[in-house]
């Protein structure tokens, strides 16, 4: 029998993910045996922790001018930007900046502008 | 039933990995241990071995199969050697930190340059700080009977880390020996099917290697000192109950011939022990009161047990198959290290058979009878070189 490697979880979370509900407890061990083997998560850390916070600056879409063609979202290394009916459309929670939407647009569509004009 | 086979020490790896019934196999072949994968892989294509043979293109990626394997819940199993080693090092850090129980066997094999093929401990030693359990054989049957216990100890909930088994290039791997291939039977209630709590699933979704803030990651590498201090006891547990059901006894964490009472201590590591053990005899019959301790588990190393046998002894020589530059032979300077604060005696580091230079029983005894004389005339240099071109005369006569 293996004694069962604890999940690490460091803060209380009740998420809908797909199908099935995934519970997160608060367990901030004081006692190391506590402490499980190694790290292994319970839920995918794009549920906690927002990358788009990163970023110091922010793609902004002119959809008057989006051709839909799909070149941003093939190259966007975060898939951060999806081309939907209205135009594209830039997930914000995940978005470094990086910028190459905005270098890669045919129409120039999109424009970088500083974030902290938007916090 | 068991039978008597006349096998190679990379055939009994290979025989070792079968009878542990391991489930995944990746490994890129190089000399002297390409006969271990090929061994394998014939087992396992005329369907003797129920296993996953992967082939991969290199050692790096031999590694982080076996790694994926484990992750999954197999029981992983690979073998390498030297360069081969050296190029698995980043994954025999993650597979300690991820505490996963693959076993590898590895031919001890100089490293290059010069080029070389033939034994030396350097490339084991040189990962040693890689939180892998380390296993130095001796003979062939020690061989098979290393990997179905490291897979028995590593894969304990206490321990859950990787290991390496290691035998001498060419004078164990292409050496045959007569060795028992135990019942399957008997092997199978010795070592019950790894099943893990937590492994990669697609209907039960877990991150595995996930990031480690500050706050945390210190936790987790304590975790593992734990587990490096828990596994000598474990080791010699599970050697007992080895020996108890197979009837072989290959030393647990340090093998003691003859060391009752003596006044000096050899230590040796690997296959020179046997020739080692001869002349121990032969210095007995000649009135020396001389015993040797075989330093069978590198990692952890066992300073308790060093403690221990060097109680009441005066000279301690120890013969390193390995240099570390700018520090010395690998297993004189850890046993300084046991011994410091505990024992007041001699220590003296023999430097030998790098590359494969042969250790005859001549120069053997020569470097046991300088241990021995330094009793009387005191240390007269801490690191000796032996058998060099400068100093051959000395050591041959």
């Amino acid at each position: 029998m293996q004694r069962p490697l604890n999940r690490l979880t460091t803060k209380l979370e009740v998420r809908r993910l797909s199908k099935e509900e995934v519970y997160r407890i608060v367990i901030d061990p004081k006692d190391h045996r506590d402490v499980p083997l190694t790290l292994i998560t319970d839920c995918p850390s794009y549920l906690m922790t927002k990358t788009g916070s990163w970023r110091t600056l922010r793609p902004i879409v002119d959809n008057e001018k989006c051709i839909k063609c799909g070149i941003c979202w093939k190259f966007c290394p975060d898939v951060s930007i999806h081309v939907k009916e209205d135009g594209a459309e830039v997930d914000y929670d995940f978005c470094k900046g990086c910028g190459i939407c905005a270098k890669e647009c045919p129409v120039d569509a999109i424009v970088m502008e500083k974030e902290e004009d938007y916090v | 039933m068991s039978e008597m086979k006349i096998v190679s020490g990379n055939f009994a790896a290979a025989y070792g990995a079968k009878l542990s019934r391991v489930e995944v196999v990746a490994a890129y072949p190089i000399t002297p241990q390409t006969e271990v994968v090929e061994k394998i892989a014939e087992l396992v294509s005329n369907g003797e071995m129920d296993s996953e043979y992967v082939k991969v293109e290199s050692e790096h990626s031999a590694m982080a199969a076996c790694i994926a394997a484990s992750n999954a819940g197999a029981r992983a199993y690979t073998a390498s050697s030297a360069h081969g080693l050296a190029l698995m090092h980043e994954l025999l850090i993650w597979a300690s930190g991820a505490r996963l129980p693959v076993v590898m066997t590895n031919i001890n094999r100089a490293m290059g340059p010069p080029w070389s093929v033939w034994a030396d401990h350097h490339d084991t030693l040189a990962q040693k700080g890689t939180g892998q359990l380390q296993f130095f054989c001796e003979n062939n049957q020690e061989v098979l009977d290393s990997v179905i216990m490291a897979f028995k100890i590593c894969e304990d909930a206490d321990i859950m880390l990787p290991a390496m088994v290691v035998e001498d290039a060419f004078i164990l791997s292409h050496t045959k020996e007569p060795v028992e291939i135990y019942d399957q039977e008997l092997v199978d209630e010795f070592l019950p099917p790894y099943d893990p709590e937590y492994k990669l699933d697609v209907e039960r979704p877990f991150g595995f290697g996930s990031l480690g803030m500050p706050d945390w990651y210190m936790d987790f590498r304590y975790k593992i000192a734990e587990a490096f201090e828990k596994a000598p006891e474990k080791i010699e547990k599970v050697n007992k109950e080895f020996t108890e059901i197979f009837g072989n006894d290959n030393g647990g964490l340090i093998e003691e011939y003859k060391t009752d009472g003596v006044d000096v201590l050899i230590v040796t590591m690997g296959s020179i022990s046997s020739t080692s053990k001869d002349v121990i005899d032969e210095l007995r019959k000649e009135g020396h009161n001389v015993g040797l301790a075989r330093l069978r588990t590198f990692r952890p190393f066992p300073v308790e047990k060093f403690r221990e046998i060097t109680k009441g002894v005066n000279v301690v020589g120890v013969m390193d198959r390995s240099y570390t530059f700018g520090h010395g032979g690998d297993a004189a300077r850890e046993i300084k290290d046991a011994l410091y604060g505990h024992r007041d005696l001699i220590l003296k580091d023999y430097i030998v058979g790098l590359g494969g230079r042969d250790l005859t029983p001549k120069i053997l005894k020569n470097i046991m009878l300088d241990a021995i004389s330094l009793q009387d005339k005191g240390l007269d240099k801490e690191i000796e070189w032996v058998d060099l071109r400068i100093n051959q005369e000395r050591w041959r006569r």
